[in-house]
């Protein structure tokens, strides 16, 4: 294998790996909070329907990506009422909400477009085109680094680069602000927080909406950067990955770029090389796609260092206990 | 001071739950801009109104009644089991393996072997995220979704690596012999003189499930274990100072779940496509979640909703048949039930509690 081909495959992990990084970041937010989240994947989907057919509409796909985070902050508001203010089983109202999405998508993108439940393809200014960085062109012929600039690093769309600034962004809020220690904290210990005067409903409400946001960029990426158009359940379990992510990198923020670049790169290789063969045994491709759940579950197992959630994550704060 | 009666909130609650559903399902009808009325009446006609509608209705419904019943069991002990789909899939890979390694003579040899392999392959498969769950504090939520997408990508590999007969291009086992074929509710009824529709997939597998229903209620609530169970559920320190290992209850009521989940595979891979097919459950795990929230967790609660659910199906695909609804109607609306009945339950519960003592209150002056 030559340089050019690795460089491809990992050009195409960073690619796959944004929307499993913006989603992972989004849980980080909701669980950091104590407010778990497994309806990651229903909201990128329903994003991505919804960037992807007013993109279509409008033209642009700017429109596309606010549509995409207002679809996907609905589901938020959802998940909100549901495990905050009325206190039900989050877990319970995480898949009520994939399957909203499920259907609700291919409901509407029949009644909209009748393509059988998929968008029109996009192109031009309805989707998010790839950027080159400044000197890319003129750096290719420098040896090794010239290649690694332009095949691996320039050329990417605005999201990818936006998605990993969030890592180090998300960081600095949750460790650097007095949001984020207090968004940390409601995850731990709801009623200290609460004695301090904080409104924990408030908080917690703030991290959903954040993971709204972020499942809304992730959901927009999928359908108007990495494929043009929206197809049915295109998201393929991403949230899912996402929650692994999540649970391998123990609930940080560059753990979480790590790990998903890991399970980026998982995809590409298995998306490249049907079967691998290594040392005369060959893997199947199914393997390959079983393995970040595989890895997760090893994590989970506590073989590998403890994975150990938000104290608080998953119950519900009531105030007169 | 206290909760409802027995009665409102075994009843009452899922009721206004469902109707709440019910009408926001007929909003979104009407958002497509199709006549809710009609469509409703296109379901009732589509899957009750002859014995082929019943055939699907019964057929769906028995997948429905074993992974409902798989989730309530689980629930009883305090886990959430979100892995049925994954547990169902591997139970179906039991049952292709007991009909195709054996040539059975008669289908009623067959069935109780099939229940074993599907019960024990199930089972097995929610071994691991209960161990872990047990004994290292995994959450069994994350590791049955985890082993729900691995036991996808392990059918697919052993259906089209290994199970695939020769010559074959389809990812599906070989036909089971002849032998294993289970009788439709055709054979069944015709010699009491029913003439049941010859072509409905509904067989044997739902007297299983009845059967399965009423097993269930007496380990619930006639059994010792099924006390542990539930106290365990209620509260793990109070099972714990009773005396009972929570590792052992919470492994035990897993398997058992596990093995409800495996057992659909008499019904969907056994009793209908008579071969083990990619996809096959077709998310009739996760709708197990729906029928027991549903159901409150009860087995005739389980039964009855899984009926409706059936229903539902059958009536989504007559929909999809004849007007231009997709059938993915059916998983808003099986969303929106999980959503009222399962995760805003207090949205309803919490005012009928003030209704209740309100009107408690002014019968006592």
């Amino acid at each position: 294998m030559d340089l050019l081909s690795i460089l491809q495959v990992f050009d195409s992990g960073v690619r796959l790996a944004t929307p499993l990084l913006l989603a992972c970041l989004a849980g980080l937010f909701s669980e950091r909070a104590g407010i778990f989240d497994i309806g990651l994947e229903g909201k990128m989907l329903m994003a991505a329907f919804f960037s992807a057919a007013v993109a279509f509409v409008s033209g642009s796909v700017w429109l596309g990506l606010l549509a995409g985070i207002a679809s996907s902050l609905v589901l938020s508001a959802i998940h909100g009422l549901a495990s905050i203010t009325f206190r039900g089983n989050q877990l319970i109202s995480g898949v009520a909400i994939n399957f909203l999405a499920t259907g609700l998508t291919v409901l509407i993108a029949q009644d909209w477009f009748k393509e059988g439940g998929r968008t029109p393809s996009l192109s031009g200014a309805a989707r998010f085109e790839p950027i080159t960085l400044p000197l890319a062109n003129s750096l290719r012929d420098v040896p090794v680094l010239g290649p690694v600039y332009y095949e691996l690093i320039s050329g990417h769309t605005i999201l990818v680069y936006l998605a990993f600034l969030c890592v180090p962004a998300t960081w600095w809020i949750l460790y650097r602000t007095r949001f984020g220690l207090r968004l940390r904290a409601v995850g731990e210990n709801p009623a200290a927080v609460d004695t301090a005067g904080v409104s924990v409903v408030g908080l917690r409400y703030g991290a959903v909406a954040i993971c709204g946001v972020l499942c809304g960029v992730a959901g927009a990426y999928l359908a108007t950067a990495l494929q043009a158009g929206f197809v049915k359940d295109m998201t393929a379990q991403r949230g899912y990955i996402a929650l692994a992510a999540l649970i391998f990198a123990k609930w940080r923020p560059w753990y979480a770029l790590w790990a998903t670049l890991l399970f980026g790169l998982l995809q590409a290789i298995a998306l490249r090389y049907q079967n691998i063969e290594l040392g005369g045994v060959v893997i199947p491709v199914q393997l390959m796609d079983a393995l970040p759940y595989i890895l997760t579950v090893i994590i989970l197992a506590g073989f590998v260092g403890k994975a150990i959630p938000p104290r608080a994550g998953g119950e519900a704060y009531s105030k007169e206990r | 001071m206290d909760k409802l009666p027995p009665w409102a909130d075994a009843v009452l609650v899922p009721l206004i739950s469902l109707l709440l559903a019910a009408m926001i399902s007929a909003l979104v009808i009407l958002g497509i801009g199709e006549d809710p009325i009609a469509a409703v009446k296109l379901m009732i006609t589509g899957a009750l109104g002859s014995s082929y509608g019943w055939g699907y209705t019964l057929y769906y419904a028995t997948n429905f009644i074993f992974t409902g019943l798989a989730f309530a069991v689980a629930s009883h002990a305090g886990m959430f089991n979100i892995g049925s789909e994954g547990q169902a899939m591997i139970g179906g890979l039991g049952v292709a393996i007991i009909c195709l390694m054996v040539p059975w003579p008669h289908w009623s040899i067959a069935l109780p072997a099939a229940i074993a392999g599907a019960a024990v392959f199930g089972a097995l498969w929610a071994l691991i995220p209960a161990w872990l769950q047990a004994k290292r504090g995994s959450h069994i939520v994350i590791t049955t979704i985890m082993f729900n997408i691995i036991a996808a990508a392990f059918l697919n590999y052993m259906l089209v690596n290994v199970l695939r007969p020769e010559g074959s291009m389809d990812p599906a086992t070989a036909k089971f012999p002849t032998g294993a074929h289970l009788p439709t509710l055709h054979d069944m009824l015709a010699p009491v003189g029913i003439n049941f529709s010859k072509s409905a997939p509904a067989n044997i597998s739902l007297l299983v499930a009845l059967i399965a229903c009423v097993l269930v209620w007496i380990l619930i609530w006639r059994t010792r274990l099924g006390y542990e169970i539930r106290a365990l559920g209620k509260s793990e320190t109070a099972a714990r100072y009773a005396g009972i290992s929570p590792t052992r209850i919470i492994v035990i009521a897993m398997l058992i779940s596990g093995a409800l989940s495996g057992c659909m595979a008499i019904n969907n891979v056994m009793g209908e496509a008579e071969q083990l097919l990619l996809n096959a459950t077709e998310g009739a795990g996760f709708i197990g979640i729906a029928v027991a929230l549903m159901g409150r967790n009860h087995p005739l609660g389980v039964f009855l909703a899984a009926i409706l659910f059936g229903f539902l199906y059958q009536g989504g695909a007559e929909l999809a048949l004849w007007t231009s609804i997709p059938r993915e109607l059916i998983v808003v609306i099986q969303a929106l039930v999980i959503l009222f009945t399962g995760a805003l339950d207090n949205m309803v519960r919490i005012p009928l509690e003030r209704a209740f003592l309100a009107f408690g209150k002014g019968r006592k002056t």
